[in-house]
């Protein structure tokens, strides 16, 4: 039926083309126009106004504190400091509780009740020590961190602190050459860079969202929350005195996420100058009011959206990695497993990057999910030392009661304070996992920019760990 | 869709009964088999639209005290006085005439989904703003009703705000309501029960701004939108879309979109788990 009235469509939309030229040229003014004043007109109508102004506005003033040029930028800081502190202080007793309870107690339960079942050895193995054990390690670690972390965060969302975040960063986004919205999308892409690519949405002109898009990568995610608290806590925390260590370690993680927001604007600055040349956009942004966090909804809503989503997705991505390095470490070729042919071949780029031949191979085998990339280094780490009164066997799992455990399994593996460094730094700048840049392809439609999206942090990774590497060890000659 | 079935279960006396509506409301979250009607929730953002959507439907669609937090639209459903509904929550707009992708998926819906009613949130603090969403929202379709949200800051900062002559003055139901805490929700279904079963007839006010030869020119184009696509609900609107030059617009009449109404799929449809699931953070 279209076939029929498509040309009757033409002619109407010429008509219309001609009518437009006809017309006065202000019609869209005069819309807009008419619905201001008529939108005005009805609101003075219905809304009374206290004769006095109020006494005492209490938003308002909290607003002049918080989004003021001199005290803005350090209440944010103090914040998320805090938040951080009170995460990784927090973190550590229901850790080893649950550490205690899934891999000491329920792992040779497990072992025990395989043992005497019909299955194979093999795959006995595969199921408790690789699988098994890769999820009970995932849960333990990021589930302490994330049940404290995300209801606070949330709490501050609720409370309404969020967009005054926003209010403060958008002028440098702005002179950036991008939209200030985008502030709003690494607000999300905090929590993660899926949601951050699809909030861009908010952003209109197409040119500033795929900037956002391509940058929201630097915004740490929840996948890479545990890895650099974890590090920070082992590898920062320990230099320090005891009573310090949670604060500087909190401070450290900080110094990540604002190294982030950093490298956003200068790659905003980069692509704003060359590929994604244009104007910047004009917005306004509200601040809403502030309202009186509802503390029970909250922690509900984030213990069940956030934190069991997450840990879901880590695990239901730490199941077959875990199966796929039980296996790597298992099957030989030669003399060697199929993990340590693939360690070796990598090392010499790893060191020198800084890293080594271990953690390049977790990132390959973590591109679905940042979540993983830990467990898979401290199994691949024990398999490569042979470090067998901690696991038992190769390609296990392996108990680790405390902190202390993983601090020694990492040095055991050649791990220096520089390769932690720079295992942050490269945690922060590499590519998005896969279901970011699955989002990030759906919503540009182009593999051209989806490409770009995974190899630009790429590249800004090796070479910021490069450069880190290179000049450590310059200065550890020299002195 | 939505002619026949209200199947009314309850005594006449029940209905205006305040108690009987919190009992009447069954949350059916994504559970939207056999609807008998379809309600948009539209709205400047942050002005509680999500909150709304997540006390009728029962679902915890994240909330989050900033605007621009809804950049897909996310559905569940709801049943109250024996007819199933449908719920959109659409993402927040300050207008339909814009070009961001978060707001053409709003007026898309309101356009070519053909909600039977589309509650347009307003936040009470800052009324006039919002009223310029109300009023083009009224351009578009008759069947709505105002939810006047935020209640509590308007009181908060001293406002008062006359509901009942804003319903007069725009001719649709305007109910005051304090989403958060679940007051007014009752009075609201009700409205939206009135309102998709036909039962209140809305006389939804118009601007009248244009010069009598522009109005001629208008109505004589609307003619002509109508002649191409006969079941368009709005052929005014649209003649003032393309006499405006809106692109979208032209190109969904080049398209023939205009034609295929109510069969609105966006591809925000598919996103939408990854946001209902509220890592949306």
């Amino acid at each position: 039926m279209n076939e029929q009235k498509r040309p009757n469509a033409e002619q109407v939309l010429a008509h219309a083309r001609d009518l437009r030229w006809k017309i006065s040229s202000n019609l869209h003014e005069r819309l807009l126009e008419g619905i201001y004043t008529e939108a005005s007109r009805l609101a003075e109508r219905a809304v009374s106004r206290p004769d006095s102004p109020p006494r005492f506005d209490l938003d308002r003033a909290i607003d002049r504190l918080v989004t003021s040029r001199i005290w803005g930028f350090p209440i944010m800081l103090l914040l998320f400091t805090l938040i951080f502190w009170i995460t990784i202080s927090g973190a550590n007793i229901p850790s080893g509780w649950i550490a205690h309870l899934l891999l000491d107690k329920l792992h040779p339960l497990l072992k025990g009740l395989a043992a005497n079942s019909i299955l194979p050895v093999w795959l006995q193995g595969l199921l408790v020590d690789g699988m098994y054990l890769s999820t009970a390690w995932v849960v333990s670690v990021m589930l302490p961190p994330m049940a404290i972390f995300f209801p606070l965060f949330t709490l501050l969302e609720d409370f309404g602190y969020l967009p005054r975040v926003a209010f403060n960063l958008d002028q440098i986004f702005k002179r950036t050459g991008a939209h200030g919205r985008q502030a709003l999308s690494m607000m999300m892409g905090f929590g993660c860079n899926a949601a951050g690519v699809i909030a861009t949405r908010i952003i209109d002109s197409p040119r500033e969202r795929l900037i956002a898009i391509i940058t929201n990568n630097f915004a740490l995610c929840n996948g890479r929350w545990p890895t650099q608290i974890l590090l920070a806590t082992l590898f920062v925390g320990t230099l320090v005195p005891a009573q310090l260590a949670g604060l500087i370690s909190a401070l450290t993680v900080v110094g990540v996420a604002l190294l982030g927001i950093l490298l956003t604007f200068l790659v905003n600055w980069f692509l704003s100058r060359t590929w994604l040349k244009g104007e910047v956009s004009t917005f306004s942004l509200e601040l809403p009011p502030y309202r009186p966090p509802r503390i029970l909804q909250t922690i509900y809503t984030s213990v069940i959206d956030r934190t069991i989503f997450v840990l879901w997705r880590a695990v239901v991505f730490a199941l077959p990695a875990g199966a796929l390095i039980w296996l790597s470490a298992n099957i030989h070729i030669g003399d060697l497993s199929v993990a340590e042919h693939l360690i070796n071949i990598l090392n010499p780029i790893g060191l020198f990057l800084g890293l080594n031949g271990v953690i390049l191979v977790a990132y390959i085998v973590a591109i679905p999910a940042n979540e993983i990339v830990i467990p898979t280094i401290l199994m691949l780490t024990v398999l490569l030392t042979g470090m067998n009164s901690v696991g038992s066997g190769a390609g296990v799992m392996f108990q680790l009661e405390s902190n202390q455990a993983t601090l020694g399994v990492l040095q055991a593996g050649g791990w220096t304070l520089l390769t932690a460094v720079n295992m942050m730094l490269f945690s922060l700048i590499h590519n998005p996992c896969s279901t970011t840049l699955f989002t990030i392809f759906k919503e540009t439609g182009s593999k051209k920019w989806t490409v770009l999206s995974a190899l630009l942090p790429l590249t800004l990774g090796f070479i910021v760990t490069f450069l880190v590497a290179h000049v450590w060890r310059l200065i550890a000659a020299i002195s | 869709m939505n002619e026949h079935k209200p199947i009314e279960t309850i005594q006449p006396g029940c209905e205006s009964c305040p108690a009987h509506h919190a009992a009447n409301l069954l949350k059916l979250g994504v559970d939207m088999q056999d609807w008998d009607y379809v309600v948009a929730l539209a709205g400047n953002p942050n002005t509680g639209k999500s909150t709304v959507f997540n006390a009728l439907t029962g679902l915890r669609q994240h909330t989050g005290n900033w605007p621009g937090k809804t950049v897909a639209r996310a559905e569940g459903g709801m049943e109250y006085a024996g007819s199933r509904y449908k719920l959109v929550d659409l993402p927040g707009t300050y207008s339909l005439l814009s070009t961001s992708v978060d707001e053409e998926i709003a007026r898309d819906f309101i356009l070519f989904g053909q909600p039977d009613v589309t509650i347009v949130v307003v936040d009470a603090t800052r009324l006039e703003r919002n009223l310029n969403l109300v009023l083009q929202v009224l351009e578009i379709t008759d069947r709505v009703v105002i939810c006047l949200n935020l209640m509590d800051e308007a009181k908060r900062h001293g406002l008062t705000v006359d509901d009942r002559r804003l319903a007069r003055d725009l001719g649709v139901p305007v109910v005051p309501t304090v989403a958060r805490y679940g007051k007014g929700l009752d009075a609201l279904l009700q409205s939206i029960h009135d309102v998709a079963a036909g039962k209140l007839r809305t006389k939804p006010y118009r601007i009248q701004q244009f010069s009598k030869e522009l109005e001629g020119t208008i109505s004589d184009l609307s003619k002509k939108v109508r002649a191409v696509f006969p079941n368009l609900p709005n052929p005014r609107w649209v003649a003032i879309r393309l006499l405006d030059g809106d692109e979208r617009i032209i190109e969904a009449f080049e398209k023939g979109d205009l034609g295929e109404l109510s069969q609105n799929t966006t591809e925000s449809v598919e996103l939408q788990p990854q946001l209902s699931r509220g890592h949306a953070k």
